[in-house]
C-alpha cells in the first residue's frame, strides 16, 4: 500500500467516526464533535495529497488546507454559541427533545 | 509505510472513537483534544509544518477549549438517564459503515492511480505568507470577513436571552 493510500484509509476511518458519532449521540455538543471530526478528516486528505502530488510548491492543498481550518473556528464558535443559547432557552441540550422551532 | 505512521495513526483513531463513544462528556472533550493532537503530528508527518503548528493552535488552543466551556456551561457532563445514544443509533452507525465501505474501496481500487511523490517539499513559512497575500488574497480577505461576522454573531447569540430577562 502506498503512503497515500494510507493516509486516505485513516482520513475515511476518521470521517466515518465522526458521522457515527454525529448521528447517534444525544448531546448536541457531541454532534458538533463529530462534525469538527469529520472536517478534520478532510484536512488530513488535502494535506497528504498535496504531500504526494506532482507540483506541492504550487501549495494549493495546503492552502485550502489552512481556509479549511479557519472555517471550521469560525463554525466551532457559531455551533457552540447556538447550543448555550438553546440550553438556555429549552434547558436540555438533548437533541431528540428539541422537536419544535416555535419557542 | 512507516512505523511512526502507524503509531500516529493509531493514536488519532483511538482519540476520535473515544470521544464519541465515552459516556461522560468532559472525558470526549479530552479525547478529542488528543485526536486533534494526533492529526497535527500526522501533518508535520506529512511535512505540512505549517497547518500542523497552525492545527495545535487553532484546534488544540481554541477549538477544544470552546467545547470543554459550552459543555460546562451546558451542564453536559451529567449523564442522561436514558442513555448517551439517540434511539436512532442503529441507523447512524449503518450510515456510517456504508460510507466508510464506499471510501475505503474507493481508495483501495484507486490506489495505482493516487500520486506518490517522493521528493520532501521544500516549503518555508514565506512562501506561504507570499501565497497568502499574493495569489491568494481574495480568500484571505473572505476569510478575515467571515471570522468577524462569525465572532460577532456568536456574542449575539449567545447575549440574546440574558437582555430579553433583564
Amino acid at each position: 500500500m502506498s503512503p497515500l493510500a494510507g493516509f486516505l484509509i485513516v482520513a475515511a476511518l476518521l470521517f466515518s467516526i465522526g458521522l457515527a458519532g454525529a448521528l447517534t449521540r444525544r448531546n448536541a455538543i457531541l454532534v458538533l464533535i463529530g462534525i469538527e471530526l469529520m472536517l478534520n478528516a478532510a484536512n488530513l486528505n488535502l494535506i497528504a495529497f498535496w504531500r504526494y502530488g506532482p507540483h506541492p510548491e504550487a501549495l494549493t492543498g495546503m492552502m485550502f488546507a489552512i481556509f479549511s481550518i479557519a472555517v471550521a473556528a469560525a463554525e466551532a464558535a457559531v455551533g457552540l454559541g447556538l447550543v448555550i443559547q438553546i440550553h438556555r432557552h429549552a434547558h436540555t441540550t438533548d437533541i431528540d427533545a428539541m422537536n419544535r422551532m416555535k419557542g | 509505510m512507516s512505523f511512526v505512521f502507524y503509531i500516529l495513526a493509531t493514536l488519532t483513531l483511538a482519540g476520535a472513537l473515544a470521544a464519541v463513544m465515552l459516556k461522560n462528556t468532559v472525558h470526549c472533550a479530552l479525547a478529542l483534544t488528543v485526536a486533534f493532537a494526533g492529526l497535527a503530528l500526522l501533518f508535520l508527518n506529512l511535512d505540512a509544518q505549517f497547518a500542523g503548528f497552525a492545527q495545535i493552535l487553532v484546534y488544540i488552543g481554541a477549538v477544544a477549549i470552546l467545547v470543554v466551556f459550552a459543555i460546562l456551561l451546558t451542564k453536559g457532563s451529567e449523564t442522561p438517564k436514558d442513555g448517551v445514544f439517540s434511539r436512532t443509533w442503529l441507523a447512524g452507525l449503518a450510515i456510517a459503515a456504508a460510507v466508510f465501505a464506499v471510501l475505503g474501496w474507493a481508495v483501495l481500487n484507486s490506489a495505482w492511480a493516487l500520486p506518490h511523490e517522493t521528493a520532501v517539499p521544500e516549503v518555508t513559512v514565506k512562501q506561504i505568507g507570499d501565497a497568502l497575500v499574493g495569489r491568494y488574497v481574495l480568500p484571505l480577505e473572505i476569510v478575515a470577513v467571515l471570522l468577524t461576522a462569525a465572532m460577532i454573531g456568536a456574542v449575539i447569540v449567545a447575549m440574546h436571552e440574558k437582555e430579553r430577562t433583564k
